[in-house]
């Protein structure tokens, strides 16, 4: 099959490593991967922020990026969520305010092709063995818009629990924000300190060496809290692990 | 800590209130065992219901259905309600509601009105109105019973005294009913507010009420809880006034089938509350021989008329998503400043502040989704605060910094040249602050790139917020379009 | 009053101008929601009294299956064993359910049938029985519907200590099938009751007996 990645506008700038995790297990599942150049975000910031103008031009843009591609891939849960749970409404808006009567029924027909990275592979592909080796003791975090939104389920950790040599270790709570919530860290900053300091002691109640988990902003989130308490334990998006080989690491 | 006032349009933003909440450990520990405890019994009764989504959906369908007609059921139901020896009146705010039940209570005779507890009367702060007219209200559940004796103010909408635990409501009752030997066991407590409250049933011959639902088809009215304190009030006194939203209204009888189910087993995790009582109109030799409801309007209308904002209106205050709420979960109520406290409350409140008042409600979230998961009537709160967030960011209009930094952002999303030249720029900014890590932590997951990492530590400005309690990981050398564009060549 | 009609006026033009919709449509409208939850029964008639004494043992109720004719005896050694001194009954119960509780040689049990009694004088008595119309097996529910032998809803509240007598034939299995059986009556005053009066306000512990009654003790009767 022809993947057209959709990279995200953070992992894009702040964890390239994921994409190439991605890149890499596509491929080693004889997949063909591409990546439209012209993309950039889904509008998720803007839209939750308030600011619904700004994110609405990132609709169209992102069909006209991706409606030729037999499936796109995201590594990003959040962003999946935005655009199933936003773009038919934000398409009918583009609409109503004058612009491209086309958008709903694009939107429509390509949003059945859009995947989760771990639900492409769990649900598109059916596969919960990718042939990754990683013997490391890792904790799942489902991120909540993977969670509810998605309805990802036990997808991912039915991935992880196919990786040779990992020990799965489950996250008491795990349904229960982080506290990121993307701009909600910044303007309620203490509550959310105070979600993620729950959070985080939880993590490391289990005694994992890396938290894990489909979006890389709760593990930014999570990962930052862990760094600054000097804790030792790491996160890292799923696709990371799911690309690791016997040999080693990506 | 001082009573925090909830009036919305007095009260600390969010960001504030929670903030010195925050601090309030025994505040919060209780707010936690509480949430977990109702949670739990919740959940267990959720899943032995194999219909409970079917039931959540004709639940959406019904309320939104009331909604869409809601002019002609409330008709009937004055039409119904009238013909069963009731009287409706009606008040498009706050201060005419007051002045309705302060006119009645006196027409009554009444010096002194007993309470059955109500969201909606807390909403028009009535106990105030009643006092200036020189009408005590006794509060008769014992959370708000606790809330009065203790000079205190609603933290939750089912269970408002939750913030506090047993010790502390001893304290109050030994003070405050002359009890110097009272025993700190929840028996003992409950007790005592029986003894104190029977006197006040037997004696005062007005109660006032909210409503769980009105019913178009009858006229009905029913009132659904747990003590006996509610069939005290509405059967024993003369005289009830029930304050009641607009929205409250069900087209028929038939339709509690549904909303029963629903209710108990989200507001309190049982099968069903201790007692539901339905009535209508007055009954001779049974109950009061006077029934007034007065519909509720205090910007009830305009919600209804804002096509993303009416599903709001859909709420029958279980309070499941207070429960569930991991920011309610920290904070409890008193920060929402405003008697609709958790995730309902910051949809609910600003929209009866018509947006004025409240605006930091709609960003205490994190967008999660639990409220709308466990919500029985599925109001899709997630949506309703995004499109209120909107709201809040049409009134502060484009020339406010952030309105100014966020366009700024969005024309680099609107270009690739412009993202990729923000990219390298950003790489850039980010030396004064990035550092390169001088140990290599966690060594046995031998990540070839861990040792390169830089981390930031601080930021400057309203983005400090987030460097308090958490490091950045720096910006990488090479994006992973420039990675892409390398490995194709 | 003219300033509280112009509220109704307002009001309901506030409403219609809030893009709703009249009258004329709801009914075919509330004809069209789904209902697609449980409406049958699942379990069998002896399955369904069984799942109802479950469920109100839960509620720390204590329930009696009984034939009609043994009723007298029940309430009899019922209302001895909690030490009840006056009782108040509906002019409507069978006296012959009663027969046996005050007649006994050294009974001071005073039965007292329902004479529109004041809050005060019903807090004179420690008891109260009455019949029912309809019990929820699954909620452990029992409906008063203010029927003849069931009374006005005071009767019911101020004494510490409720016998009800359910009959068999009104026990069904789900909320929907006793909330239409209760369609019949839904116009009197009708009182749900689950279990004794009970609170959580204080750290969610469920504590029996507030101001409703505290003690509950339910016949079930063979047709």
């Amino acid at each position: 099959m022809r993947v057209a990645l959709f990279i995200t506008c953070y992992n894009d700038t702040l964890f390239p490593q994921t994409g190439k995790a991605v890149v890499k297990v596509l491929e080693r599942l004889g997949h063909e991967v591409e990546f439209p150049a012209g993309q950039t975000c889904c509008g998720q910031m803007h839209w939750n922020t308030g600011y619904q103008a700004e994110a609405l031009p990132l609709v169209g843009r992102f069909v006209s990026q991706f409606e030729h591609a037999e499936a796109v891939v995201i590594p990003s849960s959040s962003c999946v969520a935005m655009m199933r749970d936003h773009y038919p409404i934000m398409a009918e808006r583009i609409v109503r305010e004058g612009g491209d009567a086309s958008l709903p029924a694009r939107v429509a027909a390509l949003l059945p092709r859009v995947w989760e990275f771990s639900e492409f592979l769990t649900k598109k592909l059916c596969l919960t063995d990718v042939g990754a080796s990683y013997p490391h003791k890792v904790a799942y975090h489902a991120s909540c818009h993977g969670l509810r939104s998605l309805g990802l389920g036990d997808g991912p950790e039915a991935l992880l629990r196919g990786v040779k040599g990992l020990e799965l270790v489950a996250i008491e709570r795990k349904e229960q924000c982080c506290g990121f919530g993307g701009t909600f860290a910044i303007k309620n900053a203490d509550v959310s300190t105070a979600m993620l300091e729950e959070k985080v002691q939880t993590v490391l109640a289990t005694g994992a060496e890396e938290c894990t988990g489909c979006d890389n902003s709760c593990l930014m989130h999570i990962g930052g809290a862990l760094h600054k308490l000097h804790a030792g334990t790491r996160t890292r998006h799923i696709a990371e692990i799911l690309a690791a080989e016997e040999k080693g690491a990506l | 800590m001082s009573v925090m006032e909830l009036d919305p349009r007095t009260a600390l933003s969010f960001p504030k209130a929670a903030k010195m909440l925050l601090k309030e450990t025994e505040l919060r520990g209780n707010v936690r065992r509480a949430t977990e405890t109702i949670q739990a019994k919740r959940r267990k009764l959720v899943a032995e219901k194999d219909d409970w989504q079917e039931l959540r959906e004709s639940a959406r369908q019904i309320r939104a259905h009331v909604l869409a007609h809601l002019g002609a059921y409330l008709e009937e139901f004055e039409r119904n309600l009238t013909r069963a020896g009731g009287t409706v009146h009606w008040a498009r705010n706050a201060e005419e509601a007051q002045a309705i039940v302060v006119s009645l209570a006196k027409e009554a005779g009444a010096q002194e009105v007993i309470k059955i507890k109500s969201m909606t009367t807390e909403e028009i702060h009535l106990n105030g109105a009643l006092e200036e007219a020189g009408i005590h209200a006794y509060e008769t559940d014992l959370a708000e019973l606790i809330l009065q004796l203790g000079h205190d103010t609603p933290s939750h909408i089912v269970v408002p005294a939750l913030h506090k635990n047993r010790a502390q409501i001893r304290e109050i009752f030994k003070r405050e009913m002359n009890l110097p030997e009272l025993g700190s066991a929840p028996e003992d407590l409950a007790e005592a507010a029986r003894r104190f409250l029977r006197e006040k049933f037997l004696r005062v011959h007005t109660a006032v009420s909210g409503a769980n639902f009105l019913i178009a088809e009858t006229g009905g009215i029913c009132i659904v809880e747990s003590e006996g304190n509610g069939r005290m009030c509405l059967t024993l006194p003369d005289t009830l006034i029930a304050v009641v939203g607009i929205e409250k209204v069900l087209p028929r009888f038939g339709d509690l089938e549904v909303m029963l189910q629903l209710l108990a087993r989200s507001a309190t995790g049982e099968r069903m509350n201790p007692y539901n009582s339905i009535w209508t109109g007055v009954r001779p030799g049974d109950g009061p021989r006077k029934m007034h409801v007065v519909l509720l309007d205090n910007a009830r209308t305009e919600v209804l008329a804002d096509k993303e904002g009416r599903q709001t209106l859909q709420c029958i205050r279980c309070a499941a998503c207070l429960n569930a709420c991991p920011v309610y979960r920290q904070t409890g109520g008193h920060a929402y400043g405003s008697v609709y406290a958790g995730p309902i409350g910051a949809i609910l409140t600003p929209q009866l502040m018509e947006m004025k008042h409240g605006q930091s409600l709609p960003y205490a979230s994190s967008l999660c989704g639990a409220c709308y998961e466990v919500c029985p009537v599925k109001i899709n709160i997630p949506e309703v605060l995004i499109h209120l967030r909107n709201e809040v960011v049409k009134r502060h209009g484009p020339l406010a910094p952030e309105a100014i930094a966020l366009r700024m952002v969005a024309t680099l999303f609107r270009s690739e040249r412009r993202f990729r030249a923000a990219q390298r720029l950003g790489r850039m900014a980010q030396t004064l602050l990035a550092r390169r890590e001088l140990k290599i932590v966690g060594q046995n997951v031998g990540q070839a790139d861990w040792g390169d990492s830089q981390w930031i530590h601080w930021l400057p400005g309203m983005l400090g917020g987030w460097t308090r309690s958490r490091d950045l990981e720096a910006i990488p050398s090479e994006s992973f379009r420039e990675w892409w564009d390398r490995r194709s060549k | 009053m003219s300033a509280v009609i112009s509220a109704r006026e307002e009001i309901l033009a506030c409403i219609s101008s809030a893009g709703t919709k009249g009258a004329e449509d709801a009914a075919a409208d509330y004809a069209r929601i789904e209902r697609s939850y449980r409406q049958a029964a699942r379990l069998s008639h002896a399955a369904t009294l069984d799942l109802l004494e479950e469920r109100l043992h839960e509620y720390g109720a204590r329930v009696f299956r009984v034939a009609e004719s043994e009723i007298a005896s029940l309430c009899a050694r019922l209302l001895r064993e909690r030490g009840a001194r006056r009782i108040v009954v509906p002019a409507g119960l069978p006296e012959k359910w009663l027969a046996g509780a005050g007649s006994a040689a050294e009974s001071t049990l005073e039965i007292v049938p329902d004479a529109d009694f004041d809050a005060a004088a019903l807090d004179s008595f420690d008891s109260v029985m009455t019949a029912s119309t309809v019990a929820i097996a699954e909620t452990g529910t029992i409906v008063l519907a203010s029927a003849p032998d069931e009374g006005r809803r005071a009767i019911t509240l101020v004494p510490d200590y409720h016998l009800c007598v359910v009959r068999e034939g009104d026990v069904v299995e789900t909320v929907v099938e006793g909330m239409r059986r209760l369609d019949a009556v839904k116009e009197m005053p009708l009182t749900l009751i689950s279990g004794p009066s009970a609170t959580a306000d204080i750290e969610m512990t469920r504590i029996k007996g507030v101001h409703g009654p505290r003690f509950l003790d339910v016949a079930v009767v063979r047709a």
